[in-house]
C-alpha cells in the first residue's frame, strides 16, 4: 500500500531445469516490496517482472499460501522456512528484512528429496511412510459411536499436538542428516496415544521406521534441528516417544 | 428438458434406508473388475477413494498437488456438524435437516439433505475410529462448539484445525488402500478434459505436471471431487490451485452446470492489504461464539478502536439480529459488513473493514481460554497483519469462500452424464443457495463414505466392466485437442502475464458479481469477459514449453476456463431474477435490506447446458419441492 | 529389518556402549583419585588391589570394555557415514539454530578419544611408553608390601609439557563427546518428555565438566608439583 515504504533486496535463487541438471544459483533483484508483502508475494512481483522480460520465472511450490497444506518449500538464507518461530514461507512477511538484504533461496536438500525443478523437490517419501503404517486400520462403516471410548482431555491434547504436522519436510531438510524422525514420530506418536492407535502400535513402529529408512532418510543423532525448523513446533519429545515404541516394540 | 433428481418419496425419515436397500448391487467377486477414477483427494475424494478400494473396487486417484494430503480441505478451520446432541441442547437429525434447508434458503432438495443430517452422525464415529484428536473435556467426552446459522451446539473440532485433522484422517485410510494396493495414486497429474464415449463417461486425460505428458486413464466410472471455483473472484480464500478446470472441462463434454451464481462469502477474513496481494486469508467463523462485530457509528471515524466509546460503536449484528446476534449466517453478516463500509464506517486502509472484538470475551473468560479455543488463528492473524488480537480488535472483511453451485447431480451424485459422477463442494447439492458453517466437511465425508459407496453400484451393476480401454480413438483425440489448446497458449507469447488477466477478471466479477449483484452490473460483466477472454487469446505471455514442469501453462489454463465459465455465472445471476442466500440481487430486497425470494418463478435449481464457447447455454430447470420444510422468509431476526 | 540394522537400533546400540563407556570413566576417575590418599597407600594401593584381582575377572573386564569400544567405534562410523550421505548436498548458507559443536563433531571427539585411548593404554597399562618408569617394574615397598609404583609413573609422565597436553586434549574430547553424548543416550532410549529434555541437557553437560576438570586435576597438580 502507498503508505508503506518499499524495499529492494538481491535474491540468490537456486535454478536447476530438471531432475538431471546439475543447477546453479542465479542473482535477480526484487523491487518496490512493501512491508505486507508476503515472502511468496514477493517471489510472485520478481516473476511477473521476469515473465515480461521473457526469462523462466522462478519454480516453486505453494498452494494455500496459509500455512496449513504444507506444500511451500523454501531453504531462506540456511534455514527451512526462514527460520522464524513456527511459521511457513508462505506466511513469512517481508517486513523481516529490510532495504538493501541479499536473500539466499534454495529448495529442501536431502537424499530421500530429489530436487524436480528449481525450489521444488520430491517428498513423496512422506507419503510411503504414511502408507506404510500410518493409520489405524478400522473399515468405513462399522465402528462404534465417538463417546464409546473415553479419551481425557490432556490425552486428546497431547495426541493433538503431534497431529498438527503439515507433512512439508522441513524437519528433513534442516536435519543435518536428512532423518524424517521428527515428522515419523509426530504420526507414530499421535496414534500410539489414542486407545483406537494402541492394538498396532508395535506393527506400526516398526514398519514406518523401517520404510523411513528404505526412503534414504538418514538417522536421527538427537541434533533437535528439526523441532527448530517445524512451523508447527512439533516438539522432539515425539521422537523419544518413538524411540520408546520402537524399544516396546521388541520386547 | 425438465430434470429428475430421481429422489426417493415417502415418510423423508426412511428415505435413504429404503433407498439404499433397493439399489442393486455388485458381487463382492465382480468388484475388482470394476475401474474407478476419483479426480480429487480432498474429504470428498479421499473419503471415496479409499472407502471404494476398500470394498474391493480398481480405483485410480488424481490430485495436482505432491500429495493426496495437501487438499484444500486442509484448510478449513472452524468444525464439522453432526447431529449427534451429545450437549443435549434440542438437536436432531430433523433439526439438522430443517437448518440446511432453511440455511440454503429453500433452493436445495430435501431428500439430499435429509440423508446428508442422517450420515452426519457416522462421520464422527468414523473419524474418531481413524484417530482424529477431536476436542475434548477432561472426563474424554467429545466436546462441541456453535456455529453460524444455527441455535444449538453441534459443531465438532480439532483446535481450528478440524479440516487438517479430517482431511488427514481420510488420507490416512486412503494411504492404508494405496499400500493395500486396491487404491493407485497418481500426484501431481491435472485433468485436462473428460473422455465421454457414445453419450457416456469413460475416463480422464491428465497432464503430468513434472514431466508435460498427457496421459489417458479409462474406466467404468469417473467421480470428480475436485472441489469449488471461487478463485474466479481472484482473491479468495481458496488454495491458489484451486480451479473450475476439472468441472468445466465436464461441462464442455455435456454435464450440466446448476446454480452458479450460488457462491458464499465469508464474514470473516484478513482484509486487503495490496493490489498485490495472491489470496485472502479466513479467520474461521467460530471466532463470531466470543468476537463481536462492531464498526464507528459515525462516519470516517478517525480515532483508533481503544479510543472509540462503547457509545460511539455500533454492534450492527447484535443490532439488526438480536435473536442470533454474532452468529447469523454467512450471507447475512458478510453483507451487513458491506453496508456498513458503503455507509463509510467502515475500519482500517480504504475503508473496507470491521472490528471484531474479543475485549468482552477475554474479560468474561480470561485470555488463556480464548487462546485455548483459537490460539492458532490469532496467530495466524498476527503473522499476516503484525497486530495483536488479544489487545486491539481484530479487522476483518468478508472474501470469496464457497461455491454452493457445481456440477448438476440426481439422488445417486451421478450427473446427466452416464458414468460421471460429482461430490463435494464440486456438485450442487445439498446446500441450495447458501451454505450453513461446518456443513461442507459433513458433505464433502457423507458422500465420500457413506453416499458414492452405495450408490455407484446401482450404476456398475448395470453396465459391462472394462467395455473403454485408454486405446480407444476418442482418448487420442482427447489428448491431442488438449495438447493443441496447450500448445496455442504457448504460442500466443503476447505482452501481459497469465496473473493479469485472473486479476482483471476477477476484480471484474468482486464488483458485478460478488456479495451484491444487479442487471445493470450482470450486464456490463457480460460485455467485458468476452473482450477479455478474447485479449487474452491474443495478448497472453506463457513462458516455457509443454514438455516440462511449466506452472505459468498450468495457471493460464486454469484462467482460460474461468474467462469461459464467469460468463455462465454472470448469465445464472442476472437470469435468476430473486435474491437468495448467497446470491443477492439489489432489486430484490425488503427495506431493510433483506434478501427477498421468489418462490413462484424461481423455485428450481438452474443446470446450465454448455452449448459451446460465445454461445447461449441452454437452461434447464429442476423443480423444487418442499414437503417437509414449509417455504417461509427465512429470517434471523 | 533386523534390530541391528534398524535406525533406531543403531542408535540405541550406540547409546548403550558410549554410557556404559561413560560409567567406566566416572569409575575410573574415583579410582585414579585416590591419588588424593582418600586410600590408605593412595593410587599404588588401589592399582595394587586391582592386579590383585583374580585373573579371570580382570580378563573378563578388560574384554567387556574393549567389545563395548569395538562395538561403539564401528557403529559410530557407521552412522556417521549413513548420516553425512543424508544430505549429499550442503547449503550455501550454513545456519543452524539447535545443533551445537559437540552434537555435530561426535565423530571427530570420538576418534580424537579413540586415539587417545590407545596412547592411554600403552601408556599405563603396558607401560610401553616410557618403560623406565614403568610401574610393574619399579615396585615400592608400602605397609609391609610390593606395590607397582603407579605413583612415581604418573608424576614422571605429567612433569613432562606434551605429555600434559596430549592428556588435555583427550579429556577435552571427552567432554564434547558426553555433553552431547549423556543426553543424547536419554533422548534414544526414549526417556524424554518435553519437559526434562532441558534438565537432562544441563545435567549431561555438568558431567561431562565434572570429569573433565576431575581428571585434569590429577595431570596438572602432579604437574604443577602440589601433589607430591
Ligand atoms: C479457508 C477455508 C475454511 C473452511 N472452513 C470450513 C469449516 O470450518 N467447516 C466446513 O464445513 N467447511 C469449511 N470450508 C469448506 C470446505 O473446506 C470445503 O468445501 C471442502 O473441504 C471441499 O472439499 P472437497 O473434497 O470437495 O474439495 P477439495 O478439498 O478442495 O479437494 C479438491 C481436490 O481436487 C483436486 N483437483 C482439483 N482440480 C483438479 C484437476 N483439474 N485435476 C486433478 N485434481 C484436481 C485437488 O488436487 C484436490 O485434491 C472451508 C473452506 C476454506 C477455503
Ligand atoms: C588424566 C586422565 C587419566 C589418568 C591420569 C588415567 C590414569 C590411568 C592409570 C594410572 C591407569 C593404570 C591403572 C593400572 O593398570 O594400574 C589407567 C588405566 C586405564 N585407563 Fe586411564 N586415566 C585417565 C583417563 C582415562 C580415560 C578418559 C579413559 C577412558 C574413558 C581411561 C581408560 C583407561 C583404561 C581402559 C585403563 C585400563 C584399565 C585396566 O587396566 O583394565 N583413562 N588410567
Ligand atoms: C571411551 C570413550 C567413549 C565414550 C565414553 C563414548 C560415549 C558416547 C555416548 C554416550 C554417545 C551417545 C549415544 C547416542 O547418540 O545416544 C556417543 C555417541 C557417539 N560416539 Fe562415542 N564414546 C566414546 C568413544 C567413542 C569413539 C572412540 C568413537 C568413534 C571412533 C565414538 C563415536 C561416537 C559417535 C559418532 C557418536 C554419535 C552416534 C549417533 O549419531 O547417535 N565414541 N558416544
Ligand atoms: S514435523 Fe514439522 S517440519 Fe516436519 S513435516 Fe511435520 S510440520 Fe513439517
Ligand atoms: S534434527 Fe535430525 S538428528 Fe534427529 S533430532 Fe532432529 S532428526
Ligand atoms: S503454501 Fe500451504 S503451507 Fe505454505
Amino acid at each position: 500500500m502507498s503508505d508503506h515504504k518499499t524495499m529492494t533486496l538481491k535474491l540468490i535463487v537456486w535454478r536447476q531445469k530438471n531432475a538431471n541438471d546439475p543447477g546453479k544459483f542465479e542473482t535477480y533483484t526484487a523491487k518496490n516490496i512493501t512491508d505486507h508483502h508476503s515472502f511468496l508475494e514477493m517471489l510472485d512481483c520478481v516473476n511477473e517482472d521476469l515473465i515480461l522480460e521473457g526469462r523462466e520465472p522462478i519454480v516453486f511450490d505453494h498452494d494455500c499460501r496459509e500455512g496449513i497444506c504444507g506444500t511451500c518449500s523454501q531453504v531462506i538464507n540456511g534455514l527451512p522456512h526462514g527460520g522464524s518461530e513456527r511459521t511457513t514461507v508462505c506466511q513469512l512477511h517481508m517486513r523481516l528484512f529490510k532495504d538493501g538484504d541479499t536473500i539466499y533461496i534454495e529448495p529442501w536438500r536431502a537424499r530421500a528429496f530429489p530436487i524436480l525443478k528449481d525450489l521444488v523437490c520430491d517428498r513423496s517419501a512422506l507419503d510411503k511412510i504414511i502408507q506404510a503404517g500410518g493409520y489405524t486400520s478400522c473399515h468405513t462403516g462399522g465402528v462404534s459411536d465417538g463417546n464409546a471410548i473415553l479419551i481425557p482431555k490432556p490425552v486428546a491434547d497431547d495426541s493433538m499436538d503431534a497431529a498438527e504436522c503439515i507433512g512439508c519436510g522441513a524437519c528433513v531438510a534442516g536435519c543435518p542428516n536428512g532423518a524424517a524422525m521428527l515428522f515419523t514420530s509426530a504420526k507414530v506418536s499421535q496414534l500410539a496415544l489414542l486407545p483406537q492407535g494402541k492394538g498396532e502400535a508395535k506393527a506400526r513402529v516398526l514398519a514406518m521406521t523401517n520404510t523411513m529408512t528404505d526412503c534414504g532418510f538418514g538417522n536421527c543423532s538427537n541434533h533437535y534441528e528439526c523441532q527448530a525448523a517445524c512451523p508447527k513446533g512439533i516438539d522432539v519429545k515425539f521422537i523419544a516417544r518413538m524411540n520408546r515404541e520402537f524399544i516396546n516394540a521388541q520386547i | 428438458m425438465i430434470l429428475d433428481g430421481k429422489c426417493p418419496t415417502g415418510p423423508i425419515e426412511q428415505t435413504w434406508d429404503k433407498y439404499r436397500f433397493d439399489l442393486k448391487l455388485v458381487n463382492p467377486a465382480n468388484k475388482r473388475k470394476y475401474n474407478i477414477i476419483v479426480v480429487g483427494t480432498g474429504l470428498a475424494g479421499a473419503a471415496a477413494a479409499a472407502s471404494l478400494g476398500e470394498l474391493g473396487y480398481n480405483v485410480q486417484a488424481f490430485c495436482y498437488q505432491d500429495s493426496p494430503r495437501r487438499a484444500h480441505s486442509i484448510a478449513a478451520q472452524g468444525g464439522i456438524n453432526a447431529a449427534k446432541n451429545y450437549p443435549n441442547d434440542g438437536d436432531s437429525i430433523y433439526r439438522l435437516f430443517y437448518d440446511t434447508i432453511k440455511g440454503g434458503d429453500y433452493r436445495a432438495r430435501e431428500a439430499d439433505v435429509w440423508r446428508l443430517a442422517q450420515v452426519s452422525n457416522n462421520i464422527i464415529d468414523q473419524c474418531v475410529a481413524q484417530g482424529v484428536p477431536f476436542a475434548r473435556d477432561y472426563a474424554g467426552y467429545l466436546d462441541n462448539r456453535s456455529f453460524g446459522g444455527a441455535q444449538v451446539s453441534r459443531t465438532f473440532f480439532a483446535r481450528g484445525q478440524t479440516g487438517q485433522q479430517l482431511l488427514l484422517g481420510a488420507y490416512s485410510a486412503l494411504s492404508r488402500q494405496i499400500h493395500l494396493g486396491s487404491v493407485k495414486m497418481y500426484n501431481r497429474r491435472e485433468m485436462l478434459d473428460l473422455v465421454v464415449v457414445d453419450g457416456v463417461a469413460r475416463g480422464i486425460t491428465v497432464r503430468n505436471l513434472v514431466s508435460g505428458e498427457m496421459e489417458s486413464y479409462a474406466a467404468d466410472a469417473v467421480c470428480l471431487c475436485t472441489g469449488g471455483y471461487v478463485n474466479v473472484f481472484y482473491l479468495s480464500t481458496n488454495a491458489m490451485g484451486c480451479s473450475v478446470t476439472a468441472i468445466w472441462k465436464a461441462a464442455k463434454k455435456g454435464a450440466f452446470f446448476a446454480n452458479p451464481c450460488y457462491t458464499q462469502i465469508h464474514p470473516t477474513c484478513i482484509p486487503q492489504a495490496g493490489d498485490y496481494q495472491s489470496k485472502l486469508t479466513l479467520m474461521s467463523e467460530s471466532l463470531r461464539n466470543d468476537g463481536r462485530c462492531w464498526v464507528p457509528k459515525k462516519q470516517n471515524e478517525t480515532r483508533p478502536a481503544g479510543q472509540i466509546p462503547e457509545e460511539d460503536r455500533d454492534y450492527y449484528l447484535e443490532r439488526k439480529y438480536p435473536s442470533y446476534g454474532n452468529l447469523a449466517p454467512r450471507d447475512i453478516a458478510s453483507r451487513a459488513a458491506k453496508e456498513q463500509c458503503d455507509d463509510k464506517r467502515g475500519v482500517g486502509p480504504g475503508g473496507r473493514g470491521v472490528y471484531l472484538d474479543f475485549a468482552d470475551s477475554i474479560n468474561r473468560l480470561s485470555e488463556d481460554t480464548i487462546r485455548e479455543r483459537y490460539g492458532n488463528l490469532f496467530e495466524m492473524y498476527e503473522k499476516i497483519t503484525a497486530d495483536n488480537g488479544y489487545k486491539t480488535p481484530m479487522r476483518i472483511y468478508p472474501a470469496p469462500h464457497y461455491s454452493m453451485g457445481g456440477l448438476w447431480v440426481d439422488y445417486n451424485l451421478m450427473s446427466n452424464v452416464p458414468g460421471l459422477f460429482v461430490l463435494g463442494e464440486a456438485n450442487f447439492s445439498v446446500h441450495g443457495a447458501n451454505r450453513l458453517g461446518a456443513s461442507a466437511l459433513m458433505q464433502g465425508l457423507a458422500d465420500g463414505y457413506f453416499v458414492i459407496p452405495s450408490t455407484i453400484a446401482g450404476y456398475l451393476a448395470t453396465i459391462k466392466p472394462g467395455a473403454v480401454k485408454a486405446d480407444h480413438a476418442e482418448f487420442k483425440k482427447s489428448a491431442a485437442d488438449t495438447n493443441a489448446e496447450l500448445n496455442k497458449l504457448l504460442n500466443i507469447n503476447g505482452k501481459r502475464t497469465v496473473t493479469d488477466f485472473t486479476r482483471e477478471l476477477g476484480t471484474l466479477m468482486w464488483n458485478n458479481c460478488g456479495m451484491a449483484r444487479n442487471e445493470e452490473g450482470l450486464k456490463e460483466a457480460l460485455k467485458k469477459i468476452p473482450a477479455i477472454r478474447e485479449e487474452f487469446w491474443q495478448n497472453v505471455k506463457v513462458t516455457g514449453t509443454g514438455a516440462e514442469f511449466n506452472q505459468q501453462l498450468e495457471n493460464a489454463g486454469r484462467t482460460a476456463d474461468f474467462l469461459e465459465f464467469a460468463e455462465l455465472m454472470c448469465r445464472d445471476s442476472l437470469h435468476r431474477n430473486e435474491s437468495c442466500g448467497g446470491h443477492f440481487r439489489t432489486e430484490h430486497q425488503t427495506s431493510d435490506g433483506e434478501a427477498m425470494r421468489d418462490d413462484v418463478n424461481y423455485c428450481y435449481s438452474a443446470a446450465w447446458e454448455f452449448k459451446g464457447v460465445d454461445k447461449e447455454p441452454e437452461l434447464h430447470k429442476e423443480p423444487l419441492k418442499f414437503e417437509h420444510v414449509h417455504l417461509a422468509v427465512r429470517s434471523y431476526k | 529389518m533386523h534390530f541391528f540394522s534398524s535406525s533406531i537400533g543403531k542408535k540405541i546400540v550406540m547409546a548403550v556402549t558410549g554410557v556404559s563407556m561413560a560409567m567406566f570413566a566416572c569409575i575410573h576417575l574415583i579410582g585414579n583419585s585416590t591419588i588424593f590418599g582418600w586410600l590408605n597407600g593412595g593410587v599404588n594401593a588401589y592399582a595394587h588391589h586391582l592386579h590383585a584381582l583374580p585373573l579371570p575377572i580382570i580378563i573378563g573386564f578388560r574384554s567387556v570394555l574393549g567389545l563395548l569400544l569395538a562395538i561403539h567405534v564401528w557403529y559410530g562410523i557407521k552412522l556417521t557415514l549413513e548420516n553425512s550421505s543424508g544430505r549429499p548436498q550442503q547449503y550455501a548458507v550454513k545456519a543452524t539454530k539447535k545443533t551445537t559443536f559437540s552434537s555435530e563433531n561426535m565423530i571427530w571427539t570420538g576418534v580424537i578419544l579413540l586415539a587417545f585411548l590407545i596412547y592411554h593404554l600403552l601408556h599405563f597399562t603396558l607401560q610401553t611408553i616410557s618403560p623406565e618408569t614403568a610401574a610393574l617394574k619399579n615396585l615400592v615397598f608400602v605397609n609391609g608390601i610390593d606395590m607397582p609404583d603407579v605413583f612415581s609413573m604418573m608424576s614422571a609422565a605429567f612433569k613432562n609439557v606434551a605429555m600434559l597436553a596430549i592428556y588435555g586434549l583427550g579429556m577435552v574430547a571427552l567432554f564434547l563427546h558426553l555433553a552431547h553424548g549423556i543426553q543424547s543416550f536419554f533422548q534414544t532410549m526414549g526417556w524424554n518428555n518435553g519437559k526434562t529434555l532441558c534438565i537432562i541437557t544441563k545435567v549431561s553437560t555438568l558431567v561431562a565438566l565434572g570429569l573433565l576438570f576431575g581428571y585434569m586435576s590429577i595431570p596438572m597438580l602432579l604437574f604443577a608439583n602440589i601433589l607430591k
